[in-house]
């Protein structure tokens, strides 16, 4: 299908996108990857895309104070292949070569992924793993708001109608820093099924401030707090089981609840061996 | 300033296009309908078949995903001018010899996505490769020949080079 008509406009700054998306049902165009998608499709039908493509105010990866910046027009390749990210955001590099296929990782940008919110999409758990934070830009000015009070429900974020998600920040790793990631996906590139981000300190034999976020099992990414606990304490057996009462995965098209469950115990076991190694 | 219909100047295949398009025209609607490039194909139209992928500045898209309003002052390469740069001749021979195609329609978009990868240098693992093409469905060959084809030229490069 082709997509339904709708005006076009390059945003020449960042206050510029902001006077744009005062107007009626306008929207921000970033990489592209799902919008174009979704109205290709006639998912969306908005009367304006308001192209970020060109803000330089929205590019960059700067680490100062303990913390790494990531503007949000970032795209995909660049994460991959930032010396920046590898060694300070090292989940995030995990992750990103199961980010969509080469073409998209091309165009596809950070803060896409993240404003879209896909449930099954890789980097809102990473974020949330890495209890990062998120900078959006608004009529009233600039304000951040933390991972976990970002993800609202299915596609739905903290962004106002007329906000502007503008850099991500996580705190930059250590040497203590431990991080793991797996996902299970029919095919290399596509959403995942289920899928598993994790970051947590070396504690003497056991991990402090361990987060688990799995993503593919329900509407925003999910922390697995009981099975944090318990893995924190070196159990896996304990912590697999804890899953059981930490996750309650609906039925997608991709595979039903119980399948899921067993897959999050599966990727569970691999993460574990993940963050029990120091980093390289 | 916000239009219905956006003025455009870019290269295609190295030559200098000045075009009015609509808003909502994607990239490869715009190459196959005003320009008559129609080596790329339109596949699935969302982004998942990869049958449409072209060059924009160098690197591989999904020309099902960009506004040809996007692609005002960049450099667009279709699989008409890599072919005729000759730049994947050895590429084109090996997926004939190979039989890595059959009704053709997604090796377009295979080719260039394959040369991505071979312009990196090196020989790349077959899990590599088979990374590299997961954004691009065949439903004819079952990817092995396709493998097999990106496997041979690598070495081949490789070889050459010594």
């Amino acid at each position: 299908m082709k997509p339904a008509p709708f005006a076009y406009a390059k945003a020449r700054s960042l206050d510029h996108a902001i006077e744009l998306l005062g107007r009626d049902e306008a929207r921000l165009l970033a990489g592209g990857q799902s919008l174009m998608a979704t109205l290709n499709m006639r998912l969306s039908a908005p009367k304006l895309l308001i192209d970020l493509n060109g803000v330089a105010a929205l590019g960059g990866i700067a680490v100062k104070d303990g913390t790494i910046e990531i503007g949000a027009l970032t795209r995909h390749i660049e994460a991959e292949r930032s010396a920046d990210i590898a060694k300070h955001a090292p989940l995030i590099a995990l992750a990103m070569p199961h980010i969509g296929h080469p073409a998209i990782r091309n165009r596809g940008t950070l803060g896409g992924s993240l404003a879209f919110a896909d449930p099954a999409a890789e980097l809102p758990a990473c974020l949330l793993a890495l209890n990062g934070e998120l900078e959006i830009a608004g009529p009233k000015g600039k304000r951040t708001v933390k991972a976990e009070d970002f993800f609202k429900g299915l596609f739905e974020t903290a962004l106002g109608p007329q906000d502007v998600l503008t850099a991500i920040r996580v705190p930059a790793a250590t040497k203590d820093t431990r991080v793991g990631f797996a996902e299970f996906a029919r095919r290399h590139g596509d959403y995942a099924m289920v899928g598993l981000a994790a970051a947590a300190r070396a504690d003497g034999k056991g991990l402090a401030g361990l987060r688990l976020a799995y993503f593919g099992v329900g509407a925003t990414p999910v922390r697995a707090k009981k099975a944090e606990a318990a893995l924190a304490n070196g159990h896996v057996d304990d912590a697999v089981t804890a899953l059981a009462s930490d996750l309650d995965p609906s039925a997608d098209v991709q595979a039903d609840g119980a399948t899921k469950r067993h897959l999050a115990g599966v990727l569970l076991r691999r993460v574990a061996k993940q963050l029990m190694e120091p980093r390289a | 300033m916000s239009e219905h219909r956006c003025d455009i100047k870019l290269t295609v295949n190295g030559e200098t296009i000045s075009e009015t398009v609509e808003a909502r025209t994607t990239l490869v609607d715009f190459l196959r309908e005003a320009l008559s490039l129609t080596g790329s194909h339109v596949g699935c139209e969302h982004g998942v078949c990869g049958a449409c992928t072209v060059r924009v500045d160098g690197v591989i898209v999904r020309g099902c995903l960009m506004l040809a309003a996007q692609c005002d002052g960049a450099k667009v390469e279709t699989i008409e001018g890599v072919s005729d740069a000759g730049e994947i001749a050895d590429l084109q021979a090996a997926f004939e010899r190979r039989n890595a195609l059959q009704c053709g329609f997604c090796t377009p978009g295979m080719l260039l996505t394959a040369q991505e990868l071979l312009r990196g240098g090196g020989v790349p693992s077959r899990d590599k490769i088979r990374e590299q093409i997961s954004g691009n469905y065949c439903r004819c060959t079952g990817y092995q020949a396709i493998v097999d084809a990106i496997e041979a030229v690598a070495q081949e490069r490789a070889e050459a080079k010594r």
